[in-house]
């Protein structure tokens, strides 16, 4: 029979290895999926994975990949960190929300003034906002040892409804005729995040995901304090030895991951978004937890996974028009790709042993 | 704002339907961590639940019918939980937020078609006698079947854990799976079993919010409703009688924030919704001062290496 046996260090190869073969699993059983739903199983794969990519209009749908891939990549690093260190923020989505309201906020403050000032404030206010609404949960465990993933999950409906009250009270467009929504910022210079070479889906988002990517590595790689989180996550009785403060940690990790989350709302909700509404937020702080692990928590990793499940929105965009294939196909799709990244994560720290059952 | 529209017996009635789906969910929890599994993926499971009910209920006719395809959802997708944590060993936290967000694409995609449609109408159950009486008959004995079924379950489970030897060997292999291994209990399928118990619970709480309560399919519906079951296991210090009681209190806040929300209160809808979240954080707050009530095992891979 069948045993698994725990190997003395984790399998380097099988680190790598095991976001392709769940790739490649999930794409089999999807496959199945789809030809359940009576969809041509081959057709739907290569329209999500392949056309995107390298079909004839591939050029309208490549800008895409970093516009929706840098949100999932600036999220998706923050959580890292924290789930490196046995910290579950798992309601990014909420600071995603609260990061887009105070940064639109600012601009809508300012509106209809131009200046050049206005765009970095309202980074900054979108920032500060992911950081404090991650920062609740954070004091709250730090203080009281309260769960931080209740609280930060409970945060995120309550970040729901803040959104619904925003656009349709305070910040609801006084020249819309009554319809729910804040003021388009797209058409207000001073604090539209417009694409940085026209057509190439490069905004300030994309800029600071690819900041966030270098930054994060350095600091695991180089920085005392990425030390730490790697201790803490690997050896927790090392790193309370080796003086880590836990407290600290909770604080900077859920309040890293926080501001990135808020930059990535602020950053949409200025740029492709363009206003607050109702229905803005689209599940990239969920998504954004396959991310992380599928890239294996690692920054260059989790850049990879971000343009990965960006592929997949947009190919199940474009399955959706082209084949009928329903939106929660895709979403269930990748809810399939973290089970078998997890599944699959097993032959990372056992190997299977072929065993003779011994006599009792 | 006219709060005299509100009646105070309507409200207790309400207020025991719509703690239903949450003492049904919390329960099934309680049972998985007292065995020392922590899974976060009620929602997906109570998600999923509500439209497998709801798909046979509406296709059969029969709400019955409906409950039980609802708790055999809820179980299958807790299999699933099953096999990643215990038989591949995976990270608890991170497969049961994985069975949420499956849950979460599985059910909208099953609920294609079924939006807009009102299911079958389940029976209320009528005691003569006791329905009659003039204020407690309608609060306490004029429910349907799956209130009462709801009590009936935490009774069991309570009279269990307390009472019989399963329920030693369950909380054994909760508080230490190396000790309980040693002793020649079989830690990996007890926690199996507590899993699917648990799928199965979740999944009918979520077919009564589906089918009683609301009642119809709308994606999302269960709107946090297993997270906050979760919430309420710390708050009953994994003791079932006092998941009762959380979800009355739990249940008592949703209802009474409705009934101010309709009565046209001067706080606006969107912050009367946040309260059960918001009161969810405050319990958690005040209950997480003491731990040791957990299960010392709770979240812990399990690996028989002898």
């Amino acid at each position: 029979m069948l045993k698994l046996e725990k190997r003395p260090q984790p399998s380097k190869a099988w680190v790598w290895l095991a976001p392709v073969v769940a790739v490649i699993a999930t794409m089999i059983a999807g496959g199945a999926l789809f030809a359940l739903l009576g969809k041509d199983p081959l057709v739907a794969i290569r329209t999500i994975f392949w056309d995107p990519l390298f079909s004839e209009f591939a050029f309208f749908y490549r800008p895409q990949l970093l516009v929706k891939g840098a949100p999932l990549i600036l999220i998706a690093i923050g959580l890292s960190l924290g789930f490196r260190a046995g910290i579950w923020n798992i309601g990014a989505e909420g600071q995603y929300i609260v990061g887009a309201l105070t940064g639109a906020g600012v601009g809508l403050m300012f509106y209809p003034m131009e200046g050049w000032f206005i765009f970095p404030l309202m980074v900054m206010a979108g920032a500060l906002g992911g950081w404090a609404w991650a920062t609740i949960p954070a004091v709250l465990k730090v203080k009281f040892g309260t769960n931080e993933i209740l609280v930060s999950l409970m945060l995120v409906y309550v970040a729901e409804q803040l959104l619904a009250s925003m656009s349709l009270g305070l910040m609801k467009n006084p020249e819309g005729f009554g319809f729910p929504g804040s003021r388009n910022l797209q058409q207000y210079p001073s604090a539209h995040n417009a694409e940085l070479i026209a057509g190439s889906g490069m905004h300030w988002g994309v800029v600071a995901a690819l900041i966030a990517v270098i930054f994060a590595y350095v600091m695991l790689t180089r920085h005392i304090l990425g030390f730490h989180i790697r201790l803490t996550g690997e050896a927790p009785r090392a790193a309370r030895f080796a003086g880590v403060n836990p407290a600290r940690l909770v604080l900077i990790c859920l309040g890293l991951a926080g501001a990135l989350a808020g930059l990535a709302g602020m950053f949409e909700v200025s740029g492709p978004a363009g206003r607050v509404s109702i229905d803005f937020n689209v599940g990239y702080g969920f998504t954004a937890i396959i991310v992380a692990f599928l890239g294996r928590l690692h920054p260059l990793g989790i850049a990879l996974a971000g343009l990965l499940m960006a592929l997949t929105y947009i190919g199940g965009e474009i399955a959706q028009s082209r084949l009928g294939l329903p939106a929660a196909a895709i979403q269930m799709f990748q809810g399939m790709l973290l089970f078998f990244l997890l599944a699959v994560d097993v032959m990372t720290n056992y190997r299977l042993r072929l065993t003779w059952r011994e006599v009792a | 704002m006219d709060l005299s529209s509100i009646n105070p017996i309507l409200l207790l009635a309400s207020l025991m339907v719509a703690a239903t789906p949450l003492l049904l969910a919390a329960v099934g929890e309680l049972v998985v961590e007292k065995a020392g599994v922590l899974n976060l993926g009620v929602e997906g499971m109570m998600i999923t639940g509500a439209i497998c009910g709801f798909a046979i209920a509406v296709n059969t006719g029969n709400p019955l019918l409906g409950v039980l395809a609802a708790a055999a959802g809820g179980a299958v997708l807790s299999l699933l939980f099953a096999l990643l944590t215990q038989v591949a060993l995976a990270n608890q936290v991170a497969s049961g937020l994985g069975l949420t967000l499956f849950g979460l694409g599985l059910s909208s995609l099953i609920g294609q078609g079924y939006q807009g449609i009102r299911p079958p109408s389940f029976p209320r159950l009528n005691i003569p006698g006791l329905s009659d009486m003039p204020v407690l008959g309608r609060i306490l004995f004029s429910h349907d079947l799956m209130v009462y079924l709801g009590l009936i379950i935490v009774t069991a489970v309570w009279f269990m854990l307390k009472y019989t030897r399963a329920g030693l060997i369950l909380r054994a292999v909760g508080e230490n799976h190396e000790a309980a291994h040693a002793l020649g209990y079989k830690v990996v399928r007890i926690r199996i079993m507590a899993i699917l118990f648990g799928g199965a619970c979740a999944g009918m709480g979520g077919a009564y919010i589906s089918l009683i309560r609301v009642p119809q399919w709308t994606e999302g519906m269960t709107a946090g409703i297993g997270w906050i079951a979760l919430a309420l296991v710390v708050f009953a210090s994994w003791k079932p009688w006092r998941v009762l009681l959380g979800a009355y209190l739990f249940g008592g806040v949703t209802v009474i924030q409705l009934n101010l929300q309709a009565a046209g209160v001067a706080i606006p809808v969107e912050y009367l919704a946040m309260s059960p979240y918001l009161i969810t954080i405050l319990v958690l707050v005040i209950m997480s001062a003491d731990k040791s009530s957990a299960p010392a095992s709770l979240g812990r891979v399990f690996h028989a290496s002898r």
